[in-house]
């Protein structure tokens, strides 16, 4: 942790980066993939007036910002205080 | 039931005239600001995290999604949430891909980041076709949405309405530049997202402030169907493809990725997009309230009745449940909507024009301020003029299949060169050059020859191409253009070239300066 590298600061970008576009496409096509080849599981009723597909749609949603706030939360403490590190350290 | 939708309606003129004139009134006050290139294309980097938010979400909430989304919801209840949640993917993916390089790599467009590491000239012309491309689609589906919509809400004559929205937009972006069109969106995102809070909380008042007794009605009046997934969504590759445009394509459109360049910081830019993310999520989470409470207070056959698309479903909501003054609010509202949004696409369309073609391909860097400012302005009347004689030739076309179109071509065209050149050390020139115009091509060829214009439109038997939705053809087609090309012939100068942009690609100019000072 002293003294990050241009390549593992870059490195570590790059596997979170990745990560959490995977775990976005998973999810969103995880559920186009439902609503495509399993309708009637998406129109089970869950509650009085809410369907399993709107539920886990409005679950998209959170899902979305939950990945976004991780990444901001990531950068804001570890990315950027590597970055200032590498500013210190040339 | 009658609607005072489409009178021309004194409160709905008032709000109307209220925003016109704030919105002129910010335009004066940027214009004194505006001096240098820098001011016009970028607000002079002094935008803060929680504006740019607010002017991404503004930038991005169109009528397509405010008027159109409400409307597929009323009519189709579950598919239209399909749209909803693909809109809004795509943010996370700028996120986590492309807002911080951009911010540190570019300077006004995103061709500069390929500029920044391949050669200037094959890049920034390809780039331009792509970014152009998009532009025009999608300028074309708002300046018609535009005409019908104000034709229905103020019985004005549609080439009237294409001709105002045409030459307030230019006022905007010609004298105000950027810092004009950012506060123009700031103002709307407010606006809309006020007002469509005001409408689903004065609907759910009805139902006791319970969204599932809302669509407890709804499955009760039309049958649980409304909240399952229904016609709209067939075939199964088609909605992939679908969603893979959504998604990927808010990653290439030109004039969302040049608002990366109005904050100071690669750490704003960052900021921003989590506000973007937070409000543009919410308010298609409001949709679902809008959309099923259209359904349920109007009613479908009312709603089809006024406009076949559904288009009215919101304000005629707003009127039921607010009367005639937030019809004419709700009405005010919708036309700032499309005006923020399409000039916020001229002004890109005016940076590709000048600052990609003009300055860095024709004049070769060697142009001073006073002639970059000029040829932008130059570029922005060009595009007005061209906007609004496009709004009016294609008077009565589904501007659906347009969207789609733009998000289609952003998402081959753009997205995978540069995200590549972001993080691919090997990418080539002749590899990007060749991606982004294999991109914009296919896209174009795939929706010629889909079902949606060879069967819907020009009535033909069958359609050559089996997909209504290009994407996930032409999106892996683009990528693997780029990587073949780029493998085929290396050119390691460009490799190199890659790993001396690395410190900048991380730290911006900042980190560059201070690299110089050091050595």
């Amino acid at each position: 942790m002293s003294t990050p590298t241009l390549e593992s600061v870059s490195a570590a970008r790059w596997r979170i980066a990745v990560s959490l576009t995977i775990a976005m496409m998973v999810v969103y096509f995880g559920f186009v993939l439902l609503v495509a080849f399993n309708k009637p599981l998406l129109g089970s009723i869950v509650a009085e007036g809410l369907s399993l597909g709107m539920l886990l749609g409005a679950l998209v949603i959170v899902v979305a910002w939950a990945l976004t706030w991780t990444y901001v939360r990531w950068a804001n403490t570890h990315h950027d205080a590597s970055l200032d590190r590498l500013r210190v350290n040339r | 039931m009658t609607s005072a939708l489409g009178e021309p309606n004194a409160i709905a003129i008032t709000f109307f005239l209220i925003f016109i004139l704030l919105s002129l009134g910010i335009t004066v006050w940027a214009s004194r600001k505006t001096r240098t290139a820098e001011h016009f294309y970028t607000a002079g980097r002094s935008v803060t995290a929680f504006q740019n938010g607010l002017a991404l979400a503004g930038d991005y909430m169109s009528a397509a999604s405010f008027l159109g989304i409400a409307g597929l919801v009323a009519t189709s209840g579950f598919d239209g949430l399909i749209y909803s949640i693909g809109w809004l993917v795509g943010w996370p993916i700028v996120m986590f891909l492309i807002a911080e390089p951009l911010r540190n790599l570019g300077r006004y467009t995103f061709a500069d980041v390929l500029a920044a590491r391949l050669r200037q000239t094959p890049i920034r012309i390809a780039a331009s076709i792509g970014s152009l491309a998009v532009i025009a689609f999608y300028l074309i589906a708002q300046m018609v949405g535009a005409g019908n919509l104000i034709r229905l809400m103020f019985g004005l004559p549609y080439e009237a309405a294409v001709v105002i929205v045409g030459g307030v937009m230019l006022a905007y972006v010609l004298f105000g530049g950027m810092i004009a069109t950012t506060w123009v969106q700031i103002v709307k995102a407010v606006l809309l997202l006020g007002g469509a809070t005001l409408l689903a909380l004065l609907v759910l008042a009805r139902f006791g402030f319970n969204p599932l007794a809302l669509f407890a009605k709804a499955s009760e009046m039309y049958g649980a169907g409304v909240l399952s997934p229904g016609r709209l969504v067939t075939d199964p590759i088609d909605a992939m493809s679908l969603g893979l445009a959504l998604m990927l394509g808010t990653a290439g459109l030109p004039h969302i990725l040049m608002r990366f360049y109005t904050v100071p910081d690669a750490r704003t830019a960052r900021t921003s997009v989590g506000y973007a993310t937070a409000c543009i999520g919410f308010f298609y989470l409001l949709t679902f309230v809008l959309g099923f409470g259209a359904m349920v207070i109007i009613g479908r056959d009312p709603i089809t009745r006024i406009d076949a698309g559904g288009n009215m479903a919101a304000p005629l909501l707003a009127e039921a449940v607010g009367g005639t003054p937030f019809l004419g609010f709700i009405s005010a509202v919708a036309f700032a909507t499309i005006l923020a949004v399409v000039a916020g696409l001229t002004l890109s369309g005016a940076a590709t024009l000048s600052h990609d073609l003009w300055v860095n391909v024709v004049r070769g860097e060697k142009a001073n301020q006073r002639e970059q400012l000029l040829v932008a302005r130059l570029a922005t009347v060009l595009l007005a003029i061209v906007s609004i004689v496009l709004g009016v030739a294609f008077k009565g076309q589904n501007v659906a299949y347009m969207v789609g179109l733009a998000f289609a071509i952003a998402a081959s065209a753009n997205f995978p060169a540069l995200v590549l050149s972001i993080f691919w050390s090997r990418l080539t020139t002749a590899g990007a050059q060749s991606s982004m115009i294999v991109g914009t091509v296919a896209a174009l060829v795939f929706i010629y020859f889909s079902p949606t214009i060879q069967v819907d439109i020009l009535h033909n038997q069958s359609a050559w191409f089996p997909l209504r939705n290009p994407g996930i053809a032409s999106i892996p087609l683009s990528f693997v253009v780029a990587i073949a090309v780029s493998l085929l012939r290396p050119v390691p100068s460009e490799a190199r070239r890659y790993a001396e942009l690395e410190r900048q690609l991380l730290l911006g100019m900042e980190g560059v300066d201070q690299s110089a000072r050091s050595a």
